[in-house]
């Protein structure tokens, strides 16, 4: 089971990967999706069975890889946005970024001070990277919607280390994680729309002339 | 039958319970569409747990076992206790019964009809405050303490800014979350220091800890800034005049009669966690609440606005308490029982008094907004004429608040002036008779206060024409400051029964007092006391209706009030407010300086022309806000770094996260 689990794991870092390396936003919510889903499947592969883990499996991929992805493909379509234009870093060096951190993240993985039956496994250096990639797009892209894909990358990296550390994970963290998630889409939904509803663009570097002078 | 009852019902639950159900109680009103439902359901559920809650508080103040109960809340700061043993039980009461009251008088004051965008948010956030303050009243763990703590500072936050479109009413908001996150900061210092000390964050139990421990010294003097942050001790006290006149009335009732009391209760409560406190604890504590009182009603004295002056005046009582307070400490480091018992009876019935007698004054002073539009003194006058009924009540609050006899008021003063003269024949600690003569000069100055604050609100003639007719206010307005009025008027004809109220409360403090009888003793003092009062209350009711016959007899010709005997006076002849406490205020020049603002006047036949005055506070003006703007000035290349770009404000976490995972190898 802890091989599929490293090979599902390896998955969720090449999808990465594509989000940080794609123009098209829509093909970047359904990659974040897809790594949404994979990780509601990950406490199933390495905890044992119960009903709460079942529980908390559907709540999961419910919300990471239908709910949310749904209401942003919705905020793609009536913004009537389709690609990232111009990047504060072009995609060939976020990518190039993106595999240094990633490898950075294996090296420094291996060095943490971890029990000995954690320290074969892939958890904590692909939470790192995913962690990173999720730092990347959020400081590198212009538009508010790949602002909320990198949070969710970000918040996918928090969670793969939760994984780790809750053997059982006990419910305040669950609730913690997912009111964080909740709040977070939330804001960016309300940045989102009056962004777009003040400069009728999506632009956050817009944003600048809020700025308490 | 009732004893049977008791078995079922376990007050600590109810209690528990109903501090819930106010909590939850302005939450329907967010969603209804509909105007006034929300906070009718409101103000009945808040009016019924009320009357719940401060007869399950009255059980359990007397109960020798108190109940804990246990929260399983998954967060890593140890169990989750909530207990209410008397001293909680006692300081429950006030939360209960002005909470209570001020829903109720807000269905007149507030109607939801007139004020449909604000008046959910203000029944939610009212709940939400008393709720918050029981339940801090019951933790019994650190974390959840200063969790509820934060609700209660918020909430009262935001009830302070429900007129958000003024600008004094913003600004005074601010001062305000300042000043209180300066006091959870401290607290915060406090709660982990305690932690330390004691292995968990579940508070220490009475006597546990030694205060000659290094970090015993500490731990006091965080909680007396964080608590006296609160509280309103000087010179802590900057945010309290602002935002206590700027709240609408009830909140200003709730947070003078109640919250202020909070802040007292996380004193009193650090306090009992040490066995052997020195002698320079109760020292300061006393020279603090006596430096207090003075100031505090040096301020009242020259207030313009009403709220102002009744807020100043909350700093004063405020004072007094923290006198009694430190009184008390000196007693316990002298081991002195006759000394504790008297302090901590002052301070502690003084407490439940100015919770009787400030939030009726506030209520009044809402009625008077409410049919006046305006805060101003001398902008009113002659308003008893016209609301008959509230100026008997904000008369009764005036006379209680000056310790005047046969209200309660004056038996709280009473005992901390016995308890001044008591070690005036003993060997040591002679010197607390001088807080004596300081007693009376704040004594004196509120009577002041509160003679240019009745008088020129009620008596006179209207100052301003301007003004719209005021009018009588409706039942639901005068029926909670009538119920405090006679509260007021109880304690100070039967203070023996109150001196029942507050043992518990010194007992579970100071153990040792259960074997002295003091309390009979002082008990049997109160109770000629009461004899005496009875007789003063029957002395005044047989004057007056002996005046009301006489005049009855003869032809009565009615003229200006104060109209000096000119056939032709105008309102602008008589007495303001300013000018009648003009002396007083000049007498302390130095603390609290009255800004004249007058007119140059040229020639033999000048034009007319204004002067006005204007009470500024020294400490806030002169310190307070120089030292801000200079952090300001010296802060500001930080204002660089706040460019807007939320790209570079995730870089700035990216790289902090980066460098700490560099640092870690």
């Amino acid at each position: 089971m802890i091989t599929l689990a490293d090979q599902l794991l390896v998955l969720v870092l090449l999808i990465n990967f594509i989000s940080l390396g794609t123009s098209r936003l829509i093909f970047s919510i359904r990659a974040v999706a897809a790594q949404g889903v994979i990780l509601g499947i990950l406490p199933g592969l390495i905890h044992p069975f119960s009903w709460h883990l079942v529980g908390i499996t559907i709540v999961i991929i419910a919300v990471k890889g239908f709910v949310i992805p749904l209401m942003l493909g919705r905020a793609v379509r009536s913004a009537e946005i389709k690609r990232e234009v111009e990047p504060f870093l072009g995609f060939v060096s976020t990518l190039l970024l993106g595999a240094v951190f990633t490898a950075l993240s294996f090296g420094f993985a291996g060095r943490l001070p971890m029990l000995p039956e954690h320290q074969n496994y892939m958890f904590v250096p692909a939470s790192i990277a995913t962690l990173m990639s999720g730092f990347l797009i959020l400081t590198t892209r212009r538009k508010a919607i790949s602002q909320v894909i990198g949070y969710l990358v970000l918040e996918n990296g928090i969670f793969i280390f939760g994984l780790l550390l809750a053997q059982a994970m006990p419910i305040m963290v669950e609730a913690g994680a997912l009111l964080d998630l909740l709040v977070g889409t939330f804001v960016m939904g309300i940045v989102i729309n009056q962004i777009s509803r003040e400069f009728s663009s999506l632009d956050t570097s817009l944003l600048t002339s809020l700025k308490e002078e | 039958m009732f004893y049977a009852r008791q078995g079922m019902f376990d007050p600590a639950l109810v209690a528990l319970a109903a501090t819930l159900a106010i909590g939850f109680s302005g939450i329907p009103g967010l969603f209804l569409r509909k105007p006034g439902l929300g906070q009718k359901s409101s103000v009945v559920i808040t009016i019924f747990a009320s009357l719940a809650g401060l007869a399950a508080s009255l059980q359990l103040l007397f109960n020798k076992t108190t109940t804990t109960y246990l929260i399983h809340w998954n967060l890593p700061f140890g169990s989750c206790e909530l207990a209410i043993d008397s001293i909680s039980a006692f300081f429950l009461m006030p939360v209960f019964l002005v909470v209570g009251a001020g829903s109720l008088f807000s269905l007149g004051y507030w109607p939801a009809v007139k004020n449909q965008e604000t008046e959910p948010v203000l029944t939610f956030f009212y709940g939400l405050l008393a709720s918050s303050m029981g339940l801090l009243l019951m933790a019994r763990n650190g974390v959840f303490f200063i969790i509820a703590w934060e609700i209660m500072a918020l909430s009262a936050y935001f009830l302070l800014v429900t007129e958000h479109e003024q600008k004094d009413v913003r600004r005074a908001g601010i001062v305000y979350l300042i000043a209180t996150h300066t006091g959870t900061a401290a607290l915060l210092v406090c709660f982990s220091l305690l932690a330390a000390q004691t292995g968990s964050f579940i508070l220490p139990a009475a006597g546990v800890l030694s205060a000659m421990s290094p970090f015993a010294g500490v731990i006091a003097l965080m909680a007396f800034i964080g608590f006296g942050a609160k509280a309103g001790i000087m010179p802590l006290h900057i945010w309290l005049p602002s935002a206590h006149a700027n709240a609408p009335s009830h909140v200003s009732a709730v947070m003078s009669g109640v919250m202020l009391k909070m802040g007292v209760y996380g004193i009193f409560r650090t306090l009992t966690f040490f066995n052997d406190p020195p002698l320079l604890w109760g020292g300061i504590l006393a020279i603090a609440g006596i430096a207090s009182a003075i100031l505090g009603i040096a301020f009242a004295v020259a207030q313009r606005d009403m709220k102002r002056l009744l807020a100043c005046s909350s700093i004063e009582n405020i004072g007094i308490i923290t006198t009694g307070l430190g009184v008390a400490m000196l007693g316990v480091s002298s081991h002195n029982t006759t000394l504790v018992y008297l302090g901590m009876a002052g301070a502690l019935l003084h407490i439940l008094n100015h919770s009787f007698f400030k939030p009726l004054l506030f209520l009044g002073s809402g009625i008077v907004i409410h049919a006046t539009g305006t805060r101003e003194m001398d902008q009113m006058g002659g308003l008893g004429k016209v609301m008959p009924r509230a100026a008997l009540l904000f008369l009764v609050g005036s006379v209680a608040i000056c310790g005047i006899p046969p209200l309660n008021g004056f038996v709280s003063e009473f005992l901390l002036y016995i308890g001044f003269f008591s070690q005036l024949k003993a060997s040591s600690l002679t010197y607390l008779v001088l807080l004596a003569p300081m007693l009376a000069l704040v004594g004196g100055l509120a009577t002041i206060a509160f003679i240019k604050l009745y008088s020129s609100i009620f008596l006179g003639t209207p100052r301003n024409s301007n003004a719209t007719a005021p009018h009588e206010a409706v039942f639901t307005m005068l029926a909670p400051p009538a119920l405090l009025a006679v509260l007021c008027l109880m304690v100070g004809i039967a203070p023996q029964f109150a001196l029942r109220l507050v043992f518990p409360a010194i007992e579970a403090f100071y153990p040792q007092l259960a074997t002295a009888d003091l309390s009979a003793e002082y008990g049997a003092i109160l109770g000629e006391m009461s004899l005496a009062g009875l007789l003063l209350l029957a002395t005044v009711i047989l004057v007056t209706l002996l005046w009301r016959w006489r005049m009855s007899l003869s032809n009565i010709s009615s003229a200006t009030t104060w109209g000096c005997g000119y056939q032709r006076g105008t309102n602008r002849m008589q007495y303001t407010g300013t000018s009648f406490s003009e002396l007083a205020v000049s007498v302390f020049n130095g603390i609290m300086h009255q800004r004249v603002e007058r007119p140059t006047i040229r020639g033999l036949f000048p034009s007319s022309t204004y002067c006005s005055d204007i009470p500024t506070e020294t400490l806030l003006e002169r310190v307070i806000v120089p030292v801000f703007s200079l952090v300001g000035k010296l802060f500001g290349f930080l204002h660089r770094l706040q460019h807007g770009l939320m790209h570079i404000y995730m870089l700035y976490i990216f790289a902090t996260l980066f460098i700490l995972m560099l640092w870690a190898h």
